[in-house]
C-alpha cells in the first residue's frame, strides 16, 4: 500500500491529521523535496514533529530507480510531498507506476499553493487559465536560451481574459527563483516579442504563502520587480481583467 | 641594419596603396625548392645577401625545419621590389609541402590572392602538388608556375635540347589539365598557365637563375642558351644574365591580383553574408576606412609578446589599442601592436590598412581561423577546411607530476597555433590525447612541446582515430527524458557520399542563407522535406527535423542539437567520432512546463535515442586510409611492394621513369605505423615515398569485434558490446 500525503505549504503543522495519522502508522516514510519545499521547517523538525525517521529521496530515486516502491507490495509506505500530493507530474507518473507494479494507492490531500493564492489576493479560482513554469535560462554553445513558454501562455490567457499562475524554478544550485528575477526574464522576452506590453502591466506577488506573514503586492510588472519580497518561495501572477470584487480586493489585500 | 630599417619605412609606405600590394604564396610538393626559391626572391629584394640565399633558409627558423630540412610553419614575411620603375610591397607566405602539414598550406591559402606552384622538373606534378593546386583554386587563389631544377634535365636525365623543351612541354600541358579539373570555370576565365604570356617561368632555384617567354624576348637568352650554360655546368653566368628574382616579380607582379582585384572575387568564396551589405562592400572593395574584417590564418608565440595572431585583412584598418570582437565571443578584445613580418622578426608598426597580411598581438581569445571585427556578430568567414583530417593519436603525459599544470597550458597553446590539431582529454583515464594528420606531425609537435615549451613528456604508441557510421535504415527509437515525461522518436541511416562530399568540401554550411543550403542539398539528390528540415550539420553529420507544428519545440530545439552533438563526437560502440550519419526526429512529445524540459531531461533523452538507433542500424567503424606513392629503383622494387601487401595494402598503378619504378598504392593508416623504417631496411634506404590522406573506408568485418574491444578496453568502457536495448529506459 502507497500512501501519497501532501503536507501543506509552510512547517510541519501544516500537514492534516489524517496525513499525520497515516504518517504515524505507517512501515516507511519517505519524502522529497526537489518539486517543491516547506521553507518554515526541515527534515529534522518534520521528524521530531511526526515522532517518525524519514528517508529523503533524491530525484534519481524517484524518476530512474524508484526500487524503494517494492516495499510498498508488503509494506504499508508513505510518501510525503510539499503542497498537495498530485500537483507535480512526476507523482501522478509514480502512482502509474506503482499500479503497474500491483501496488494500491491512495491519496490524503493537503493545502496547496494553488488555492492559496487565490486565497490570499481575492483573485477568483475559476477565472485562472493555464499555469506557467519560469524556468531558469540554460546556456548551450555561449548562447543563453530563455524559455518563451511563459510570455507564450500569459498572452494565450490574457486573450481569453483569463489570469496567469506562474511558478518560479526550483534549482538545487541556483536556488530559489525570487519575484525580481522572474520580472527580469518575463520583460526579456517581452523586448523580443513586444507583443503584451508587460512592463506596464499589474501583477501580483506572493511570498511565503501558508507562513504567519505571507506578503502580497500588487504592482505594475516593472514596479513589481523593485519590491522587496523578503525570503523564498515567491509566486507571480499576471491576471486579467479585474472583477471589481478583484480590484477591490487587491486594493485591501495587496495594497494595490 | 640600416638596410633593414629602410625597408620597413618603404613597406609602410606602400602598405596603404593595395593596388601595389600582392599577397602570394609559394607552393609545391615536399622538396621541390620552395624554400629555397624564397629565399632568392628574398635575396632580391635586398633582404639578405645573395651569396647566403639557397643555403640561409631564412624562412626556416624553427631549428627543427633547418635540421629536418623542411619546412613545418608557414613563415610570412614583407618585402619590396622594384618592377618598371614602381615600387611593390610583395607579402610572402613559404608553406609546407609534407602532407603531414597540410593544415597550414589550407590556412596559408586563405591569407593570399596568388600562388606560385613550384615543379621539380625531373620529378614533375607529385600528389601532394595536386592538392596544394586545389586548395589555392577551392580558395579562389590564382596560380602561375615555375618549373625548378631545370639543370637536372640536363646534367643528370642528359636529354637533348629538343627532348629537354618537349618534357617542359608536356610538364604545362599536365598543369593545365589538373587546373580544369579542378575550377573549370577559373581555367575558361583564363587561369590556364602559358610559357608564351609569362605565367610559365623555368630556371633553377639553388643556383639563382630563371627565364620566361617575355624575357627571352628582351634578353635574348633563350632555351638553346640555357641549354648550352647547363651543358657547361656554368650557373654562375646564367644567373647573372638571368637573375631568378626578375623573373619572378615579372611573373608575380603582373599576373597574381592585387587584394583590390582579388577580394572582390574571393569574398564571394569564403565569405557566405549578404554581398550587398556595408560589411559585404567593405571587403569586395578591401576599404581601409570600413569595419574591421580580420581572418586569424596562423598563431605563434613570441617569448616577448605572448600569442601573436597573423591573418588577412580584408576590410577596415587595424590599430593599436583598439577594441575587437573575436566571433562567437561577447567581451571585447584589445589590439596592443600590429606588424609585418620580415621572416623571424616581427616589425611593429603604427597602424595596417586592408588588403595586406597583419601580425597582431593582445587578441586573447583568438584562434586559427577565427573571424576578427570591430562588429560584435559580424557573420565569420568560411571556416578553413582542410583536405586532410586527424587520423592519429597519441596519448600525452607529463614526465614529472609537477608540470601536468603547465603541460595542460601548452596543449591548449599548441592546439590554438595549429588547428588541425584535436586535443581531448580521456574522461575515464585523464590522460591528454593529442590527435593529428600522421605520425610525423604529431613527433614534430612533440618535439616542440620539449623543446620550446620546456615540457618533458611521455607520449603512447600512435592510435589510429577512427570515425563510426551506420550501414542502413533503422528506427523510430523511443528516447525518454529521465524524468519520464518527454519522448523523442528518431530514425537514422547512412547519408549519401555526395552529400557528405557536399560537407566536407566545406560547400555547404550552416552559415549560408537557408535556400542556398537547402538548394545544393536537393541538386545532390536529397529530398524536399528533409532539405527543408535541416536543423544542424556537425562534421559530416545532419540532423533533420520532420515534424511539423510540435508546440514548444522551438526553444527545445537547441537541447535536441546538443544531445545530436555529442553523440556525433563519440558513438555508442567506441565513443569515436561519426561521419555520414543522417539523423532525423520525426516526432517529439514535449511536456507543457518549460521547467519539465531542461537540458538534464531533452539532452540525454535525445543522445539514448540516437544511440540505440544507430546499434540498430549496423553501427560499424570506418577506418583511415593513406595513398602511398613510393620511387625505387627496379632492383629493389620487390622490397617495396611486399612492404605494401604485407599492410593490407594494395597497389592502384606501377610505371616506369628510366630504371625507377613508382609505385602507387594504398593502406590503412593502422597498418602504416613504422613504415618509414621497415621500407628503408626493405629497399636498402633506396626508396623515395611520400604519403597523402585517402578517406575513410569501412573496417573488414573479420577486424571490427577485435578494433572495437580493443578501442573500449582503453577508454575504460565496458568491454561488453552495447545492445539497442542498453539505451532505451522502459
Amino acid at each position: 500500500m502507497l500512501t501519497f500525503i501532501g503536507i501543506g505549504l509552510y512547517d510541519e503543522k501544516d500537514i492534516s491529521i489524517k496525513g499525520l495519522e497515516a504518517v504515524r502508522a505507517a512501515d516507511r516514510v519517505y519524502i522529497e523535496f526537489y518539486t517543491s519545499t516547506l521553507s518554515g521547517t526541515s527534515i529534522e523538525k518534520l521528524q521530531t514533529f511526526y515522532g517518525r525517521r524519514i528517508n529523503l529521496l533524491t530525484r534519481e530515486d524517484i524518476e530512474q530507480n524508484p526500487d524503494w516502491l517494492n516495499y510498498a507490495k508488503t509494506e504499508n509506505i508513505v510518501m510525503l510531498t510539499g503542497g498537495d500530493a498530485m500537483v507535480s507530474t512526476t507523482h501522478i507518473d509514480l502512482r502509474l507506476r506503482a499500479i503497474d507494479l500491483g501496488i494500491e494507492t491512495t491519496i490524503i490531500h493537503g493545502p496547496s499553493i494553488i488555492s492559496a493564492v487565490p486565497g490570499l489576493t481575492g483573485l477568483q479560482n475559476y477565472r485562472f487559465g493555464k499555469s506557467a513554469s519560469i524556468p531558469y535560462p540554460y546556456t548551450s554553445k555561449g548562447k543563453t536560451i530563455i524559455s518563451h513558454t511563459p510570455y507564450d501562455i500569459i498572452t494565450s490567457n490574457l486573450h481569453t481574459d483569463m489570469h496567469t499562475l506562474i511558478f518560479l524554478d526550483i534549482d538545487p544550485v541556483k536556488g530559489y527563483m525570487t519575484i525580481r528575477q522572474a520580472c527580469e526574464l518575463l520583460l526579456t522576452v517581452d523586448s523580443l516579442r513586444k507583443e503584451i506590453d508587460l512592463k506596464g502591466r499589474l501583477a501580483v506577488g506572493v511570498a511565503r504563502a501558508g507562513s504567519p506573514d505571507p506578503v502580497v503586492k500588487a504592482l505594475p510588472l516593472n514596479k513589481l520587480m523593485d519590491f522587496d519580497f523578503g525570503a523564498p518561495l515567491h509566486i507571480l501572477v499576471v491576471p486579467a481583467q479585474l472583477h471589481f470584487m478583484e480590484a477591490e480586493a487587491l486594493v485591501k489585500l495587496a495594497e494595490a | 641594419m640600416g638596410r633593414r630599417k629602410k625597408m620597413v619605412e618603404r613597406v609602410t609606405v606602400l602598405m596603404n596603396e593595395p593596388e601595389m600590394i600582392r599577397n602570394i604564396g609559394i607552393v609545391a610538393h615536399i622538396d621541390h625548392g620552395k624554400t629555397t626559391l624564397t629565399d632568392n626572391i628574398l635575396a632580391g629584394a635586398g633582404m639578405i645577401s645573395k651569396e647566403l640565399a639557397g643555403r640561409q633558409l631564412f624562412t626556416d627558423s624553427d631549428e627543427e625545419e633547418q635540421e629536418r630540412g623542411i619546412t613545418i610553419d608557414s613563415a610570412c614575411v614583407s618585402m619590396v621590389h622594384e618592377y618598371q620603375d614602381k615600387e611593390y610591397l610583395i607579402n610572402l607566405i613559404d608553406t609546407p609541402g609534407h602532407v603531414d602539414f597540410g593544415g597550414d598550406v589550407t590556412r596559408a591559402m586563405r591569407a593570399v590572392d596568388g600562388a606560385v606552384i613550384v615543379i621539380d622538373a625531373v620529378e614533375g606534378t607529385m600528389p601532394q602538388t595536386e592538392t596544394v593546386l586545389r586548395q589555392a583554386l577551392k580558395e579562389h587563389v590564382k596560380p602561375v608556375l615555375f618549373i625548378n631544377k631545370v639543370d637536372r634535365l640536363v646534367n643528370e636525365l642528359q636529354v637533348d635540347l629538343q627532348e629537354m623543351q618537349n618534357r617542359l612541354g608536356k610538364l604545362i600541358d599536365h598543369v593545365n589539365k589538373l587546373i580544369k579539373g579542378m575550377n573549370e570555370e577559373k581555367y575558361k576565365a583564363g587561369w590556364r598557365v602559358d610559357a608564351s604570356n609569362g605565367t610559365v617561368a623555368f630556371g633553377s632555384a639553388l643556383y639563382n637563375w630563371a627565364i620566361s617567354v617575355p624575357f627571352i624576348e628582351k634578353s635574348g637568352v633563350g632555351f638553346k642558351e640555357v641549354y648550352d650554360f647547363c651543358h657547361k655546368e656554368d650557373m654562375k653566368s646564367l644567373a647573372e644574365n638571368c637573375p631568378l628574382h626578375e623573373v619572378m616579380n615579372d611573373m608575380i607582379i603582373r599576373f597574381l591580383p592585387s587584394p583590390i582585384d582579388a577580394q572582390k572575387d574571393r569574398v564571394n568564396v569564403i565569405w557566405h553574408g549578404d554581398k550587398t551589405s556595408k560589411t559585404g562592400k567593405d571587403m569586395m572593395e578591401a576599404n581601409p576606412d570600413g569595419e574591421l574584417a580580420f581572418m586569424v590564418t596562423d598563431i605563434s608565440m613570441d617569448p616577448h609578446a605572448g600569442e601573436v595572431s597573423t591573418g588577412r585583412l580584408f576590410s577596415g584598418s587595424i590599430k593599436r589599442g583598439m577594441e575587437i570582437y573575436v566571433s562567437g565571443t561577447t567581451n571585447t578584445n584589445r589590439v596592443q601592436q600590429v606588424g609585418v613580418f620580415m621572416g623571424p622578426e616581427r616589425l611593429e608598426v603604427e597602424t595596417i590598412p586592408a588588403g595586406n597580411i597583419a601580425a597582431v598581438t593582445g587578441i586573447r581569445d583568438a584562434y586559427v581561423g577565427a573571424t576578427v571585427s570591430t562588429i560584435m556578430d559580424m557573420i565569420p568567414f568560411e571556416s578553413i577546411k582542410h583536405a586532410s583530417e586527424p587520423v592519429v593519436t597519441v596519448a600525452v603525459e607529463a614526465k614529472h607530476m609537477k608540470d601536468l599544470p603547465k603541460l595542460v597550458e601548452v596543449l591548449r597553446q599548441v592546439a590554438k597555433e595549429d588547428n588541425t590539431l584535436k586535443i581531448t582529454i580521456n574522461e575515464e583515464t585523464g590522460e591528454h590525447l593529442l590527435s593529428g594528420m600522421g605520425e610525423l606531425h604529431l613527433e614534430i609537435i612533440g618535439h616542440r612541446i620539449e623543446r620550446d615549451k620546456g615540457v618533458e613528456i611521455t607520449t603512447s604508441a600512435p592510435l589510429v582515430v577512427y570515425r563510426e557510421t551506420v550501414q542502413k535504415h533503422a528506427g523510430p527509437t523511443e528516447g525518454k527524458s529521465p524524468n519520464r515525461h518527454n519522448r523523442f522518436y528518431i530514425d537514422v541511416e547512412p547519408l549519401d557520399n555526395e552529400i557528405v562530399d557536399l560537407i566536407k568540401s566545406g560547400e555547404v554550411s550552416m552559415r549560408m542563407p537557408e535556400l542556398e543550403r537547402r538548394n545544393k542539398f536537393m541538386e545532390n539528390g536529397m529530398a524536399k522535406d528533409e532539405a527543408k528540415g535541416i536543423t544542424q550539420i556537425y562534421e559530416s553529420n545532419i540532423i533533420i527535423n520532420m515534424t511539423k507544428g510540435i508546440q514548444y519545440l522551438n526553444e527545445t530545439m537547441e537541447l535536441i542539437i546538443d544531445g545530436f552533438e555529442e553523440v556525433m563526437k563519440a558513438g555508442p560502440l567506441t565513443r569515436e567520432p561519426c561521419q555520414g550519419i543522417k539523423v532525423r526526429l520525426v516526432d517529439a512529445k514535449l511536456h507543457e512546463d518549460a521547467i519539465h524540459r531542461g537540458p538534464a531531461q531533452v539532452i540525454p533523452a535525445v543522445r539514448s535515442a540516437i544511440h540505440a538507433a544507430m546499434l540498430m542500424a549496423d553501427d560499424t567503424l570506418l577506418e583511415p586510409y593513406q595513398k602511398v606513392f613510393i620511387q625505387v629503383p627496379q632492383n629493389n622494387m620487390g622490397g617495396a611492394t611486399s612492404e605494401i601487401q604485407g599492410r593490407r595494402g594494395v597497389i592502384s598503378d606501377m610505371s616506369q621513369e628510366g630504371d625507377m619504378t613508382i609505385i602507387e598504392s594504398k593502406a590503412p593508416v593502422a597498418e602504416l605505423f613504422g613504415f618509414a623504417g621497415d621500407i628503408r631496411s626493405a629497399t636498402e634506404g633506396r626508396a623515395m615515398w611520400s604519403t597523402e590522406f585517402a578517406g575513410f573506408e569501412t573496417l573488414p568485418n573479420s577486424l571490427l569485434k577485435e578494433i572495437v574491444t580493443q578501442i573500449r578496453q582503453r577508454k575504460g568502457l565496458k568491454l561488453e558490446i552495447p545492445k539497442p536495448s542498453d539505451f532505451i529506459s522502459q
